[in-house]
């Protein structure tokens, strides 16, 4: 390709890439960077107008503050547990659902009610069915005479966490399955039939052939998972508001922000929120090796 | 070593049957070769010898024993596909010695094993490289030495040359030749290049729409086809066919008067474009124009249109023919050269050539007017 038609090129591709850039600075780099700049403010929400720059102590704050690091223990309890349930299950279900059993299309579609439900909504409704009074899941292990009265899911302390990983497991499984299924179709089935030719145990098939190259599939799934679980505040948030117990980072950078007014912690604690993203993304890159293409 | 044995095999996808009723014996360490046209169920009929595909009906049996349950892991064949099916994420030496990492030889075994196998593919060079650094020809080899390292009782492949350029095919075939050679196992392989078919087979089982329209040695095929299309797809170009004309025949194509045929109606003849030379007009037995002619070179191929609806070709050795194109020219060709077929397709046979005499003159035999 000559100078000239490579120049022309990329005048043509940056036409076609200044409107997204735009979008990009308007509603990520701009509330970013307002956000990053009030972490070294000490304004207050009710008028951002006035304030004084006060350097990091409103970072030292937050890290001074042991609620944020209960907020960042729950954090990491909840992604790990969460998304390593998420995604043996994925697999599982995805590995099932690739075989040809009848019924596949129906299952698959099905497979995706709990993710297409509104978080607020699924989390309302589990709400209702772990009630200790009313609740239908009370009922049944009543009924079953596991229990002999109702458990109170939702307000006992030492049960919320799990409710909430439950109901986090139920909701975006499918997503694994998903991504994971999709992965698994671009294996060539070819390959597995000279497998299975080739007299290898249905194990080592597993192990050597179908998981080695599904790694790629399950590291952006086991990505994506991780960072949305990293800040996560809509279902802890609505199951138990402000409960210590289940308080994330994001839920405490709100608390900060809006409850207490504080427009510069809050800001701070936000922008620690962004760092810990950042940071586990890099981690989680660099040791699924996400950058590199598959079967490297 | 093994034989193969099917008997009354059937296989229906929903209300589509793919195969219909397969009897067929493969003695051990004999070469077979599936031909047909795509979509005729050649590799499916492989797949239900391999177990990859269940049968709807009948059997299959390895060595005689009844197999047609036990699954494709337990059947001890190897399958050679036209994909190479390589794991990708596998070094050549493992994707080789793969299959014995469970047979628990102990490491340096499974590594000799491999060397040898490697050598004997020449392969040997690449043994640390990913598939994908690896050329087409190449890959099959390791998916050949994939499955050689084994030593499995049955050899399956199904079109393994046809992902290759012809130079490469025909340098592969040579080499599946001599590794049958070699090591004198039974092998089954399809292909649709009757070429591969020719060269490589003892026995070739012509598949037409899931059932067997002949099984032969490639000379038996090529010189008594049972039937029209066994005889029109063995051999290449294909073989010219004409309808006979109902009648006497003094409008058409027409048996020459005393061809004696062996009963049944003949409604077709045929004759291969090896069996015809181009003569002077009204010199050979009929007359037709020379619409077309491709140069390869070694041989020609001369298009000669008889009638409307018929386009006969001529294969000329050697040189071209010195005929301009649009001229009207004969064809010539003995009575011996002539397959006559029934209403059915079928193959008649017929005892002309030596009952007549001498000296007959050539016009009025097999005769085309125009
Ligand atoms: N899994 C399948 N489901 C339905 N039809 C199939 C399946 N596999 C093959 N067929 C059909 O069976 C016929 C024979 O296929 P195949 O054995 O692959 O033909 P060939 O190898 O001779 O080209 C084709 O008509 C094909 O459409
Ligand atoms: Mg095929």
């Amino acid at each position: 390709m000559s100078a000239k038609l490579a120049r022309r090129e990329h005048r043509t591709a940056w036409l076609f890439l200044t409107p997204l850039v735009v979008v990009m600075l308007m509603v990520a780099v701009w509330p970013l960077g307002r956000t990053f700049f009030f972490s070294f403010t000490d304004a207050y929400l009710d008028d951002p107008a006035v304030y004084g720059m006060v350097g990091i102590s409103n970072f030292i704050e937050v890290i001074n503050d042991p609620a944020w690091w209960s907020a960042v223990r729950n954090t990491l309890t909840f992604a790990v547990i969460s998304v390593a349930i998420e995604t043996l299950l994925g697999l599982g279900i995805a590995l099932l659902l690739n075989e040809a059993i009848p019924g596949r299309g129906l299952l698959r579609a099905a497979i995706l009610v709990p993710w297409a439900i509104p978080v607020v909504v699924a989390t309302k409704i589990w709400e209702w069915m772990l009630n200790d009074q009313f609740g239908v899941f009370n009922r049944i292990l009543i009924s079953l005479g596991l229990i002999d009265h109702g458990i109170a899911w939702t307000a006992s302390s030492s049960l919320i966490m799990g409710v909430v990983i439950f109901i986090d497991v139920w909701m975006t499984t499918p997503f694994m399955v998903l991504l994971i299924l999709a992965g698994l179709q671009t294996i060539p089935g070819e390959m597995m039939e000279a497998a299975e030719v080739d007299g290898i145990p249905a194990w080592k098939r597993f192990w050597s052939i179908t998981l080695p190259l599904l790694k790629p599939a399950i590291g952006v799934a086991v990505l994506f998972r991780s960072l949305d679980a990293i800040r996560m505040f809509d279902l802890a948030y609505v199951l138990a508001a402000s409960n210590q117990n289940v308080m994330t980072v994001s839920i405490y950078a709100r608390d900060r922000l809006i409850s207490f007014q504080e427009l510069g912690v809050g800001s701070a604690a936000s922008t620690w929120v962004f760092l810990l993203v950042a940071l586990v993304a890099i981690i989680l890159i660099g040791a699924l090796r996400l950058d590199r293409s598959a079967g490297e | 070593m093994a034989s193969i044995a099917l008997s009354s095999v059937t296989k229906t996808y929903g209300t589509h049957t793919v195969i219909r009723g397969v009897d067929l014996d493969i003695a051990d360490g004999e070469f077979v070769v599936f031909v047909g046209p795509s979509g005729c169920g050649k590799s499916t009929l492989l797949r239900i010898v391999a177990g990859l595909v269940p049968a709807s009906s009948g059997q299959v049996l390895i060595d005689g024993e009844e197999v047609t349950d036990v699954p494709a892991s337990k059947r001890g064949v190897a399958f050679v596909f036209q994909s190479y099916a390589l794991y990708p994420h596998m070094s050549v030496e493992r994707n080789i010695g793969f299959a014995l990492e469970t047979m628990r030889l102990g490491k340096d075994a499974v590594r000799r094993k491999v060397e040898t196998v490697a050598r004997m593919l020449k392969v040997d060079h690449l043994l640390a490289r990913r598939p994908r650094e690896l050329s087409g020809g190449q890959r099959q080899r390791v998916a050949i030495g994939r499955a050689l390292v084994r030593e499995p009782e049955i050899f399956l492949f199904d079109e393994p040359l046809s992902n290759l350029d012809s130079d490469l095919r025909m340098e592969m075939r040579i080499e599946i030749a001599r590794l049958h050679e070699d090591i004198k196992t039974t092998m089954v392989y399809v292909t649709h290049d009757q070429a591969e078919a020719m060269t490589l087979a003892d026995r070739i089982v012509v598949l037409n729409q899931g059932s067997i329209e002949q099984v032969g040695t490639p000379l038996e095929l090529y010189q008594s086809p049972v039937n029209r299309f066994v005889a029109g797809f063995i051999g290449s170009p294909r073989m010219n066919f004409a309808d006979l004309a109902a009648g006497s025949g003094t409008n058409g194509f027409a048996l020459p008067a005393g061809f004696l045929v062996d009963g049944g109606q003949p409604t077709s003849v045929g004759v291969r474009p090896e069996a015809l030379s181009i003569v002077a007009a009204g010199a050979g037995r009929m007359d037709g124009i020379l619409e077309r002619v491709e140069d390869l070179g070694h041989e020609h191929f001369a298009y000669i249109r008889l009638s409307d609806e018929t386009i006969w070709v001529v294969r000329v050795a050697g040189r071209p023919p010195a005929e301009r194109r649009n001229q009207l020219v004969g064809l010539s060709f003995a009575d011996a050269d002539i397959f006559v077929f029934d209403g059915e397709g079928k193959r008649i046979a017929h005892r002309s050539s030596s009952a007549l005499p001498e000296g007959v003159p050539a016009e009025g035999r097999l005769l085309h007017e125009r």
